[in-house]
């Protein structure tokens, strides 16, 4: 069964009409196909004017929405299910809060690699909600390094709540390991494309956030803390959510007018969560068009493009 | 019954006889309130030489530590931050900026300067939490970008002495992108040998732990400073349970095996400059 947020109400409301007159149509035989498409018509409209006029807040809602399609559910749809998934960093543990292996996209090997979250209960305790511990972020890096030995491509899909906050994560180093997959993946000398399908928070998303191409889903964010913290934190409460998200513009469209991202993908008219096929569609026309130019550049030159453009991020006054 | 009689009644001081004891003179140990005159405190690196508590210092107090006869050349000083969000919460970000400057008689968070450390070159980006907490924003990241684009220019040793809690909320996506900018600019640096270490203090959290502060080609630490991802609270509120004694202390980095080693900040300077010559020689 579907999920619907507060402010998807009238389209609930609208789909529900619709299946009425479906099934009143069937039972009774009466003509009902004028009244459906009328339906439908009002329905494609309010459905275009919710979503052009979403708040700040209400698209962290929907990059939270728990119908959305996950990492796996992605790299399983646009490699055609050749992914073969690796686990492990070699030291520790598998993280099952990150995923990684290789897949085919239109027969060219590709490294994939990002947080998974659950999609029940069961399942969302077993991905420890998307939040990676430091071997997450070390599986992240020697996947990455395989793929830079063997000259693939490397795509990441990020969709994290944050870095897990534990004490076992802080005794094993969960800034080191952010910080090395950050300085690593600025130097990897394969195309690098990050792609933000759900949640970008802060530190744990960008231990696997560094490409020659960051983009961001229609409906997702990306900054330095959560709305919720942010709050806590700056208003000493956890009741101003909604103006700080507003405050710090990370919704896809403010983040490519801050260039701080490299483009925007749009979903679906109704969001990715009611349409993951074309959603999947999109993501992936864009990594193999993506990878196509990318390795057009030559090799040196796409690192020092990377770092450049990493290193004139920020504004400030002299 | 008193062990003392007085014997004069009504002993008093006139007002023209009373001593003058200015402010400042002398300095009270906060862990064990042991009382010493700022002169030796000044001395002794504002160590306490009973109990060993490194007091929090600036970036002023650390130039004077470090680099020969306190002579050093200041890099950007008059870089200010910017308000690219037009960032408010319970106050405008250019006004917490504004009144910060004023009471602290800094720029930002940051002072980057070059000079030497017994005889040695050395380019140092040292970070003040008495602004805004240390936090990590645009100024923060081009200050340390150019010291590094100086280190590379004169061919000198760089260092980084973290003090913060982590990134500045008010830049929100400009200030995470801060972490890759500054470990951008460090391969640069690694790419011509040049040594980069890391000293870590009295506390280092959040994006700067997990960003450049951890990436020193040497990690060093002063005693007992908190040094983390996420900060003490947040994670005993993650955990649901009371923190082990001593977690996310230097000692406690040093034995996971994130820190080389510890030093007292009244050996900072010859330990710092003998492991500079180690890495010359």
């Amino acid at each position: 069964m579907s999920t619907y947020l507060d402010f998807e109400t009238p389209i609930k409301e609208l789909e529900d009409k619709i299946q009425q007159a479906k099934n009143i149509g069937e039972e009774t035989k009466v003509e009902m196909k004028d009244k459906i498409a009328e339906l439908e018509k009002k329905l494609n409209e309010k459905t275009k004017e919710i979503f052009k006029g979403l708040t700040p807040w209400q698209r962290v809602q929907m990059s939270r929405h728990p119908d959305r399609p996950y990492t796996l559910a992605y790299i399983n749809a646009i490699t055609n299910n050749t992914f073969q998934e690796y686990h492990g960093d070699r030291n520790v543990k598998d993280d099952k809060a990150m995923v990684g292996g290789f897949g085919l996209v239109k027969d060219k090997t590709v490294m994939f690699i990002g947080q998974q979250k659950g999609i029940n209960t069961k399942m969302r305790q077993y991905r420890n909600f998307g939040m990676p511990n430091p071997e997450g972020y070390r599986k992240a890096l020697r996947l990455m390094k395989l793929a830079e030995k063997f000259n693939k491509p490397i795509v990441t899909f990020i969709d994290t709540p944050g870095a897990f906050c534990g004490l076992e994560a802080e005794e094993r180093g969960q800034g080191e390991a952010i910080a090395r997959n950050i300085y690593e993946m600025m130097r990897l000398k394969v195309p690098v494309i990050c792609i933000i399908i759900g949640e970008g928070a802060s530190g744990g998303a960008l231990g696997i956030g560094v490409g020659d191409k960051v983009v961001m889903l229609e409906n997702t964010w990306y900054s330095v803390i959560s709305p919720e913290s942010c709050s806590s934190i700056l208003w000493r409460s956890w009741d101003f959510k909604e103006k700080a998200a507003d405050a710090l513009k990370l919704t896809s469209e403010d983040m490519k007018k801050n260039q701080l991202v490299d483009d925007v993908l749009k979903e679906p008219i109704n969001g990715a969560h009611r349409n993951h096929e074309e959603m999947f569609e999109t993501v992936k026309e864009y990594i193999s068009k993506s990878i196509e130019s990318l390795e057009k550049i030559q090799q040196d030159k796409r690192i020092s493009q990377r770092i450049d453009k990493f290193c004139s991020m920020g504004v400030w006054n002299e | 019954m008193s062990w003392f009689k007085r014997k004069k009644e009504g002993i008093t001081t006139s007002t023209k006889e009373k001593k003058e004891t200015p402010e400042g003179l002398w300095h009270k140990c906060v862990n064990c309130k042991t009382l010493h005159t700022q002169q030796d405190f000044e001395k002794n690196t504002y160590v306490c030489n009973r109990c060993s508590h490194h007091e929090r210092i600036g970036s002023e107090e650390y130039f004077k530590i470090i680099f020969d006869d306190n002579s050093f050349v200041e890099l950007d000083v008059k870089m200010t931050s910017a308000d690219p969000l037009q960032f408010s919460d319970t106050k405008k970000y250019t006004d917490r900026v504004q009144s910060t400057i004023k009471s602290t008689g800094l720029n930002d968070a940051i002072r980057t300067a070059q000079g030497k450390i017994n005889g040695i070159d050395l380019v140092v980006a040292c970070m003040d939490f008495s602004f805004i907490g240390g936090s990590l924003g645009s100024v923060m990241g081009e200050k340390i970008s150019r010291a590094i684009d100086q280190s590379l220019k004169t061919n000198s040793a760089f260092m980084i002495i973290s003090k913060s809690g982590g990134a500045r909320m008010m830049e929100a996506g400009f200030s995470l992108m801060q972490m890759a900018k500054v470990s951008g600019k460090l391969g640069l640096l690694s790419e011509k040998k040049i040594p980069y270490i890391s000293y870590l203090t009295d506390p280092t959290t959040g994006g700067v732990t997990a960003s450049f502060a951890m990436l020193g080609d040497l990690n060093i630490a002063e005693p007992n400073a908190l040094i983390g991802f996420a900060g003490p609270r947040v994670v005993k509120e993650t955990i649901g349970r009371d923190l082990p004694e001593g977690f996310q202390k230097s000692e406690f980095l040093l034995e996971h095996g994130f820190i080389d080693y510890i030093v007292d900040r009244t050996e900072l300077k010859e330990k710092l400059s003998h492991t500079l010559k180690l890495f010359q020689s």
